[in-house]
């Protein structure tokens, strides 16, 4: 507990440059990469990542130090190169994106794992720490550090504020984009460079391998809760300014822990948070409601059947015992008891003798089923000039769906028809 | 004695993954592939916890179980959660990722392994680790691990190559005569994660990904039989690592990384030259026709 106050009240200097530097690159990064996600261009980013490497090292070459400046421009380079790579093989070949993808990943990163164990054994004293973009290096991040990668983030978070309206058409409707005017070629190159620099100033963060993590992960994590777009980037760059800060407070009470993982793992448990349990588009909502989506057309095809014993026999109120039921609708003999002790329960069913009888309510339900049933079939065959042999399974979908409005859309069309098209009465409400 | 050691448990490891690269690329599943390169790391921890060393029937076990719960996990973000499948792969393996790395820093004095190896292996310890059976040598142990895995994956395409050759090519026609695409589907993943493992130690998680797409991508351009392409997938595979293995000598650096660079130098004179898919061939068809 006493770690946990040193280190929010961010008294120490050391603690403060470590904090706002870590939630900066996660932000940032997170901000750009959600405008990667939305153009599904998500492992374009990976690969970006990988090839920043080759970039940084021959930076060093040149210049023999670790100048910031000189660092970030050749990576800037040689992630740019990756980029016409890939676009280039996938236009010009066979080859499909992913493999120009993969291909472009490993071979840059393969030269540049080359250049660095050159430059290792080279003897330049400089070089110890290259080896931190590998894995990231937030924990040791110094003033000067934060001063360049501070600027590079503001010069990112201008040109998304500006170029807002932009990139979101890019991101949703290129073709229109292109059609009232948009330069996309352009607004393409710069959200891109915007990529690059974010990859460049990310991999401080988590490094080379991880850096995908935070240009997308929070991006996918906060679709999971909203629908607007704004709603959407600030989320984003909250959950990854949480796990950058997250991920700096763990490798400060536990300094052997490296913190681009850990901030990996935060944001990683923040998705899958997102993807399990958020309302409307998690897992565990869309499960719940296609559960109750099928326990209603369940319940609605047993009435269904109800019904049409009623129409067989001229009264809708004679009992039914379930094999009677099972006749009509072919399922499992205990998973029909179950449905109907189920409507009996919600009082569309009454237990009788034998089996169980329609309630006034069963029934209004159930004709409204049949009804719509029937007058789908009409509208297709007479309306869309389907033959009567091929609308049942269609009708058989759309009565358990058709909303009251469209309900009475299609009878006033019809003009409250008599029969169906193979000549069974479509019944009516009392009017 | 040691060049050839290392080129020749190189080029096994590149054959191995050259060919399942050749059905990766075909199935547009590079990238899954990559993410289980990545994502086998946990396991290899996890593995060699339990076991205590690094080759044991529980490690490839344990790859084999990763490498179908990441197919797995990819699948289901995407079919059950709706996410868009670049993201799924993205977040995924990255995550599997992170927490090998955490567990390899947890278990620091535990696990023989560091975060250097991971990324790019260290062939050139090949010759160092001898197989001693009754005080006699019998060369370095992992040309024994490779030639096993290489000879199981001939094996496996050799037996089920209808299979993976209709599922690959027309898979609505491979279930309608019965052959279940899924089951095939991740026979084949875990043959990329059991490869990824193998290969590990020498040449790290992410070259391997090199290795898988790099050469089958170059036989792609040059044959459209697709025989003839797994074949040639191999040969470039094994050029890649003599080379590679020469260059890095020259240069003085990691030998995985110089047959990675390689592997893409081929790829790229393939793309210039090759007769029926080259760049050049292609203008001068332009031009003549």
């Amino acid at each position: 507990m006493n770690s946990f106050l040193e280190f929010f009240s961010f008294a120490d200097p050391n603690i403060r440059y470590v904090a706002f530097g870590a939630v900066l690159l996660t932000a940032s990064s997170a901000i750009v990469g959600s405008f990667t996600f939305l153009n599904k261009k998500s492992l374009i980013g990976d690969a970006i990542a990988h090839a920043v490497l080759p970039g940084i090292c021959l930076g060093f070459i040149v210049s023999q130090t670790k100048n910031p400046v000189i660092l970030i421009t050749g990576a800037f380079i040689t992630g740019w190169l990756s980029l016409l790579a890939v676009e280039f093989i996938t236009a010009r070949t066979r080859l499909k994106e992913d493999t120009a993808i993969g291909l472009v990943l490993s071979v840059f990163f393969g030269i540049g794992i080359v250049m660095l164990t050159v430059i290792q054994k080279s003897g330049n004293a400089a070089q110890s720490g290259l080896d931190h973009f590998l894995f990231g290096k937030a924990a040791a991040l110094v003033g000067d550090d934060l001063i360049a990668f501070g600027s590079v983030a503001l010069i990112l978070l201008i040109v998304v504020y500006f170029l807002f309206k932009e990139f979101a058409l890019l991101a949703f409707d290129k073709d229109y984009a292109r059609s009232i005017g948009f330069p996309v070629r352009i607004i393409e190159l710069v959200l891109t460079s915007l990529i690059v620099l974010a990859v460049v100033i990310g991999i401080q963060a988590v490094g080379v391998v991880l850096m995908a993590a935070i240009l997308i992960t929070p991006a996918a994590a906060a679709r999971f809760w909203t629908n607007k777009i704004t709603v959407m980037i600030l989320l984003a760059s909250i959950f990854g300014a949480v796990s950058g800060l997250s991920g700096a407070y763990i490798s400060y009470i536990a300094p052997a822990m490296p913190t681009g993982p850990w901030i990996v793992i935060v944001i990683s448990t923040i998705a899958f948070i997102s993807f399990f349990f958020a309302p409307k588009r998690g897992v565990i909502n869309r499960l719940f409601r296609q559960a109750t989506i099928r326990r209603t057309i369940n319940d609605e095809n047993v009435l269904k059947a109800f019904y049409q014993l009623g129409e067989e026999n001229k009264n809708f109120f004679n009992p039914h015992p379930a094999e009677a039921v099972l006749r009509k609708r072919r399922m499992q003999h205990g998973a029909m008891i179950k449905i109907l002790e189920r409507l009996q329960a919600q009082g569309y069913l009454e237990k009788a003798k034998p089996g169980w009888t329609l309630t006034e309510e069963g029934k209004l339900r159930a004709q409204r089923v049949v009804k719509i049933h029937r007058l789908w079939e009409l509208y297709l065959t007479t309306e869309l000039r389907i033959a009567p042999d091929h609308v049942h399974d269609d009708a058989d979908t759309i009565e358990h769906l058709l909303t009251p409005e469209l309900e009475a859309e299609l009878e006033r069309i019809l003009q409250f028809p008599k029969a169906d098209p193979h000549q069974s009465e479509i019944p009516y409400r009392d009017r | 004695m040691n060049d050839i050691y290392i080129i020749t448990t190189a080029s096994l490891v590149a054959s191995s993954c050259a060919l399942l690269g050749c059905f990766l690329i075909l199935r547009k599943m590079a990238m899954v592939g990559d993410a289980i390169s990545h994502a086998v790391l946990p396991g290899i921890v996890i593995a060699f916890l339990i076991s205590g060393s690094r080759d044991s029937i529980t490690m490839l076990i344990g790859a084999g179980l990763i490498g179908i719960l990441t197919t797995f996990l990819i699948e289901f973000f995407h079919k059950k959660a709706k996410l868009q499948t670049d993201a799924s792969i993205g977040v995924t393996f990255t995550w599997l990722f992170a927490v090998g790395v955490v567990l390899i820093s947890l278990f620091a004095g535990k696990v023989d392994l560091d975060q250097d190896c991971v990324l790019y292996g260290e062939i050139a310890y090949v010759p160092i680790d001898i197989l001693i059976i009754n005080n006699e040598s019998f060369g370095p142990r992992a040309l024994y691990i490779m030639s096993a895995i290489l000879f199981a994956i001939i094996l496996f395409i050799y037996i089920g190559y209808k299979e993976l050759f209709l599922t690959t090519f027309d898979p609505a026609y491979a279930s309608a005569i019965g052959i279940s695409t899924s089951l095939w589907h991740y026979l084949l993943m875990s043959a990329v994660s059991l490869t990824t493992v193998a290969s590990f130690e020498s040449v790290g998680a992410i070259l391997v990904v090199a290795l898988l797409i790099a050469p089958a991508a170059t036989a792609y351009l040059l044959t459209d039989n697709f025989k003839l392409m797994l074949v040639i997938a191999c040969l470039a595979g094994i050029a890649a690592s003599v080379t590679g293995y020469y260059v890095a000598v020259w240069l003085d650096s990691s030998i995985a990384g110089s047959i990675a660079m390689m592997a893409g130098v081929i790829f790229t004179f393939t793309l210039i030259f090759s007769p029926s898919h080259g760049l050049i061939s292609k203008r001068l068809k332009a031009t003549i026709g």
